[in-house]
């Protein structure tokens, strides 16, 4: 393999119904700053069945080539046809970089394309950044469910492969008057010849949904010390409508479901506030949240790590702070005859 | 129908210690589990016996000690376990460990042929969910992670029926078989194993293979040399410099923040539903 065969930052933009996924347009953005310093364009692939409107989107949002599959089996993801898909462009183009989103779909995809063009990927990565003089992806991201980043790299295989975290990157303001070229590529795929048929997907905004667009939440760690306790993070959440979460550690002691688990193997969030109580602040559950607006910390240790990433802090218990927050609230609604609602 | 699950040990991550000094993991910190995404694989492999009949065997990669995750799952409800270890092996990343298990499945599948292979979604300890997907390439066999139920097993039609989960919801899809499934935890609760697994885990012995075991071999794709990825370095992310920590007695910091959010107009309104 000549490394230098390969050239170019590409983006898999993952779309559903013709709809694309908003984690493409933040990798967009992400690729466009790898592209820039390594100087080679940045490249969107698309798959899809009668996805060529998409084009001009993605272009918009950074690209420079977009590179795309129309075809009817297509039409929804399935391992099989999108990585012959992906395959065929990848070995066409020779990319020196792909970037993913850690979706199902896309953690999926990835996967089975590293094994067949026998290169390195890393997963969930949450920093992203190029060695310039050596042209190697720098792919950072919590290692050990915990406290430490390790920054992987693939030295001697093409492309170099990640699957990066949603809502982490930052996407760039759409440009409508943006040029770039688009290229269509013909794929033979037969319906008859797939061993997968997706036969209904179904869109279900339950709690899952609603942790990741809720405008607040309150979230409560392993410091609420048990069950009984943690109900106090419900009794807050519904005081002031916010959906409750919870720490990889609460989720695992059964006090939540996994559909409110906040962190790197939960959901990222970015409410408009965040309350963290009783929460450490371990890696793996900051990089699910620090990007939320205004976050106040509620936590015995004052050298707790989570106060590095409040806006507020306070330094207590909150079995004492929370029942007063709750009182406090309780009494404004009935003061002002209302319900507390976020712009 | 014979299904294999595929089970790593790992470190419990919820107990595991860093050395600050070295950045490296304390290993004798933490009890070595059963990964536990791959207990609900192991119990959805019972769940699905249970209904259709025949074996199930599981398969791990690792340190002769990791003989006691078969030896769980044995207790859930398997009935055979391999694990193969070797030096060979040791330093896999994703795409080395999903090379090695692919050759340990096609010598199963020699002795009885796979009708399905179950993954737990992913270890804890890498959180990486590549090694499912990567096994299927190399089997020739689709793939369908993220599996939330197995509706249907269809033994006469050789297909399944399986709920996925997605972003916004999930999906029904139909796989032929053999496929490979990776399962969310949601799909079962572990049951409590009956006391006739338990003697069977405590007595059983499971089958240890070297590499010269495994046939068709390419000693280049396994273990440190067969992996494309290394860990360049190790860092705590620099602390940002945080925020304001309010001051007083619990009282008067739960009204300063009470002040605080008030004025967040932008943030936090009270709007009257009179």
């Amino acid at each position: 393999m000549n490394l230098d065969d390969y050239r170019g930052v590409w983006v898999f933009i993952e779309q559903n119904d013709g709809k694309i996924e908003d984690v493409s347009l933040e990798l967009l953005g992400a690729g466009k700053k790898l592209a820039d310093k390594l100087e080679v364009p940045l490249g969107g692939f698309l798959l899809g069945n009668q996805i060529r409107p998409l084009a001009n989107q993605v272009i918009s949002y950074g690209a420079d080539e977009v590179y795309l599959i129309d075809h009817p089996v297509l039409k929804d993801y399935r391992t099989e046809s999108y990585m012959s898909g992906v395959m065929l462009l990848a070995q066409k183009y020779m990319p020196e970089i792909i970037l993913y989103g850690a979706t199902p779909n896309g953690k999926d995809l990835a996967s089975a394309v590293a094994t067949d063009l026998v290169t390195g990927l890393t997963a969930d990565t949450t920093m992203l950044d190029v060695d310039v003089d050596n042209r190697l992806l720098e792919a950072s991201r919590p290692a050990f469910g915990g406290n430490i980043m390790a920054t992987i790299l693939c030295k001697k295989h093409r492309p170099q492969m990640a699957t990066v975290r949603p809502k982490v990157m930052k996407a760039l303001e759409p440009d409508a008057v943006r040029q770039g070229k688009i290229i269509e590529e013909k794929i033979a795929l037969n319906e008859e010849e797939m061993r997968t048929k997706v036969l209904q997907i179904v869109n279900d905004v339950t709690k899952k949904a609603k942790l990741a667009d809720a405008h607040v939440i309150v979230c409560g760690g392993k410091g609420m010390g048990d069950l009984q306790n943690f109900q106090l993070i419900h009794e807050l959440a519904e005081t002031i409508g916010a959906s409750a979460g919870g720490t990889r550690d609460v989720v695992e002691a059964g006090w939540l479901p996994h559909e409110q688990q906040v962190g790197q193997t939960g959901e990222t969030v970015t409410p408009k506030i965040y309350f963290a109580i009783g929460v450490s602040g371990a890696i793996q559950h900051v990089v699910g949240m620090k990007n939320s607006e205004f976050i106040i910390a509620i936590n015995k240790d004052p050298n707790a790590p989570i106060f590095d990433v409040a806006t507020y802090g306070i330094v207590g218990d909150a079995m004492e702070i929370v029942p007063k927050l709750i009182e406090q609230f309780k009494k404004l609604k009935a003061e002002k005859g209302g319900e507390l609602s976020y712009a | 129908m014979h299904i294999v699950v595929c089970v790593k040990q790992v470190p419990d991550t919820k107990i595991i210690k860093i050395n600050p000094k070295t950045n490296t993991l304390d290993r004798r910190s933490a009890p070595a589990i059963l990964n536990p995404y791959d207990a609900h694989a192991v119990q959805e492999a019972v769940k699905i016996k249970e209904k259709t009949g025949g074996t199930i065997s599981v398969l791990s990669m690792g340190p002769p000690q990791a003989t006691a995750v078969i030896k769980k799952s044995v207790e859930i409800g398997a009935d055979q376990g391999y694990l193969i270890s070797d030096r060979a092996f040791a330093g896999a990343d994703t795409l080395a460990t999903s090379y090695a298990l692919s050759k340990a499945l096609e010598r199963i599948a020699k002795e009885l042929p796979i009708d399905m292979i179950i993954c737990g979604k992913h270890a804890i300890d890498g959180d990486t969910g590549q090694v499912g997907p990567g096994i299927a390439r190399r089997l020739d066999i689709p793939p369908v992670t993220n599996v939330i139920e197995v509706t249907e097993v269809n033994e006469r039609e050789k297909t399944v029926l399986i709920k996925r989960k997605l972003t916004n919801g999930y999906e029904l899809v139909q796989s032929e078989m053999p496929c490979l499934l990776t399962v969310e935890k949601e799909i079962n609760d572990i049951e409590y194993s009956p006391m006739p697994n338990m003697i069977s885990a405590a007595r059983y012995e499971p089958i240890i293979w070297a590499v010269d075991d495994l046939e068709n071999v390419d000693r280049s794709q396994l273990g440190l040399k067969g992996s494309p990825t290394v860990v360049g370095k190790m860092f705590t992310p620099p602390r940002p410099e945080g925020g304001k920590k309010l001051d007083g007695s619990a009282d008067e910091q739960v009204s300063q923040l009470m002040d605080i959010l008030m004025e967040k107009k932008d943030l936090f309104t009270l709007q009257s539903t009179k």
